[in-house]
């Protein structure tokens, strides 16, 4: 089945997983820019991964036919050094114009500080500069609950427009006032955290299927490339019709990609 | 939603037998070993509790990940840990 992976992290994976999530029918997958598993030492670090982003990942998703597109930024977890992750906010603007380049993200809170939130206030003023969508990494476990409340309070406050953004690892306790509140959620399907298969199709049941997508946001972590298209499969075991399984794998994120300027339909 | 009941069933209880059981063999095991057990345990025996009895308005997923749930509503001063534990330190 054909299918749009929203949020995968693939310079952590292999070239083999491209050809495996070729295989499974992803045609577009999105790389939102995040941590590497330590912190960079300088913004010569982020400089460089940005080209990555810009450059060599989509010729190397394009040698399996996959069109590749990514959202820049500094990840929340680097961004409880403010001045550090200032100097990093300086070099994005260069790498908005790239081609592939969806808009802002992953951007949003890690522990809550004072400092993720005013480094997360400084990304949205630039993607209301540049007019670009955003895409919104939400805490970890016990920090989820409060770590959304504050992302929204802050996009309430910066009057941005609920429609071009995306809260993304929304679970069931967060979904509900991410969606009442005009935004899309984003489901990661994670093997041993965040969302199983069953959990992520019963929100899709009690929160519906409209400003929604899922993802696997697969990583340098236990996480599965494949982890959407699974869940196509879970959602024909639990009897649903094949337009409903690719609305919600293909014609969703298609819908809300669609926004970003870049995106080539 | 096509599925009924009992299609729920037939589906997903092998699998959440199985999962009740390993729930069950690690409280035992906690109990079995020596030490003291930290924050974590009581709060998910209190998680146990949220979702056998969840507060109104609440499914009983809802009511488990609000019981693992940082509640305050303040940005913190600053991070002295870039993890999360999956429920509230006292001491963070």
């Amino acid at each position: 089945m054909k299918y749009i992976e929203p949020h995968g992290h693939m310079v952590s994976r292999t070239t083999d997983d491209y050809q495996r999530i070729a295989m499974a029918g992803c045609e577009i997958l999105c790389e939102p820019a995040f941590w590497a598993g330590y912190d960079r030492s300088s913004p010569q670090g982020f400089y460089d991964y940005y080209r990555q982003l810009t450059d060599y990942e989509p010729k190397r998703a394009a040698k399996f036919g996959i069109k590749h597109y990514t959202w820049l930024c500094i990840n929340p977890k680097e961004s409880e050094d403010a001045g550090f992750a200032r100097e990093v906010l300086q070099i994005i603007p260069e790498f908005l114009d790239k081609p592939n380049v969806l808009g802002i993200g992953e951007i949003g809170l890690n522990k809550n500080t004072k400092n993720e939130l005013a480094i997360f206030e400084e990304h949205v003023a630039l993607a209301k500069e540049h007019d670009l969508p955003i895409l919104i990494h939400t805490p970890h476990l016990e920090d989820k609950l409060k770590g959304t409340r504050l992302i929204i309070d802050s996009l309430k406050n910066a009057n941005v427009d609920p429609s071009r953004v995306v809260i993304d690892h929304a679970e069931e306790h967060t979904m509900p006032t991410v969606l009442d509140n005009g935004f899309w959620a984003g489901m990661t399907l994670y093997p041993e955290s965040k969302c199983s298969l069953a959990r992520a199709i019963d929100m899709l049941e009690l929160y519906g299927m409209e400003q929604v997508w899922m993802n696997s946001a697969c990583d340098w972590g236990i996480s599965d490339p494949l982890a959407i298209v699974k869940c196509g499969l879970e959602m024909k075991r639990r009897m649903y019709d094949e337009d409903i399984v690719q609305k919600v794998i293909y014609d969703n994120p298609k819908k809300f990609l669609s926004k970003c300027p870049n995106f080539l339909q | 939603m096509k599925a009924q009941k009992q299609d729920i069933q037939d589906l997903y209880f092998m699998d959440s037998r199985f999962k009740l059981l390993d729930i069950a063999a690690y409280l035992d095991r906690v109990d079995r070993h020596d030490g003291e057990a930290d924050f974590r345990h009581p709060a998910f025996l209190s998680a146990i509790q949220a979702m056998l009895n969840p507060a109104e308005g609440l499914t009983r997923a809802q009511a488990v990940h609000h019981a693992f749930s940082d509640h305050s509503t303040e940005p913190v001063e600053s991070a002295t840990i870039q993890f999360a534990y999956g429920a509230v330190n006292p001491e963070q």
